[in-house]
């Protein structure tokens, strides 16, 4: 497998998660959309580790390790707050969360 | 480099994605994030990142995913969201949306033909370097990890309890 293609693999992930958190109404999914986004974004550390001049010095790998570990944090507080408006507002649907709206 | 394993589970993780986020039961769509999480732990493993592949199918095939399960059963739907899961009203942007941003990615990747190029010789990726490596020149970014770590527990605690002035359901 050549970068470009793992490169591409990566695009299209992004693009997925992107179209996920765009159209779907369920706050968990937006989220899950969110979470592929940012695995996207890890499969590009590992490919150009992987196709660096020095892959030794296991830099991407080090930084996939510290992005899997915020994008953990992140999942466990985006769902605790998900949770949360769903007992204030008996919803999760994007939608319907528009107190703030003017 | 073989290119058939790579191959293999960059299309998992992708149908897996796609799958995710177009079924209608929740419950499917946690199963199918598994899927594509896990097709992309196999990814980092045939990419010569076994520990990175392990992370990834430990944190997010396992703890992420159990997670996501945990809200879908707690955050419970009402029917009529149910049967009109997609937002097909406004579709057709957020479809264009990602279509540019695939598009425009797909134009740069396509015309550096220096990212065309295979991969050099695999290195020994073994736990023991990554391990020496963590506890030596990267011991602040781990303390750091693991400050934040705790932070986001307790934050997800606190901001799942239960409000004090609550209405009872």
């Amino acid at each position: 497998m050549t970068l470009d293609s793992l490169l591409l693999v990566s695009a299209a992930l992004f693009a997925i998660g992107l179209a996920g958190a765009l159209l779907r109404r369920n706050a968990i999914l937006v989220l899950v959309g969110i979470e592929l986004m940012l695995n996207a974004a890890n499969l590009n550390f590992i490919a150009f580790w992987r196709f660096s001049a020095h892959p030794e010095a296991f830099t991407g790998v080090l930084f996939l390790l510290f992005s899997i570990a915020v994008a953990a944090a992140e999942a466990a507080v985006g769902l605790a707050l998900i949770i949360a408006i769903h007992r204030h507002y008996k919803t999760a649907n994007v939608d319907r969360i528009d107190r703030m709206k003017g | 480099m073989n290119f058939a394993l790579p191959a293999f589970f960059a299309a998992l993780s992708i149908a897996g994605a796609v799958a995710a986020l177009s079924l209608r039961n929740l419950v499917h769509c946690a199963l199918a994030l598994v899927l594509a999480f896990a097709g992309l732990g196999g990814l980092y493993v045939a990419l010569g990142a076994q520990f990175a592949g392990l992370a990834q199918i430990l944190v997010y095939s396992g703890a992420v995913a159990i997670l996501i399960v945990f809200a879908v059963l707690l955050v419970r739907e009402r029917d009529e969201e149910q049967r009109h899961p997609i937002r097909w009203g406004n579709s057709l942007s957020g479809i264009a949306v990602a279509v540019l941003v695939f598009i425009a990615i797909a134009r740069i990747l396509t015309s550096d033909s220096s990212l065309h190029r295979a991969a050099p010789a695999a290195p020994s990726a073994t736990i023991r370097d990554i391990g020496t490596m963590m506890m030596g020149a990267d011991i602040l970014p781990l303390e750091i990890i693991g400050l934040l770590l705790t932070a986001a527990m307790l934050g997800a605690v606190i901001l799942a309890l239960r409000e004090r002035n609550a209405v009872k359901s």
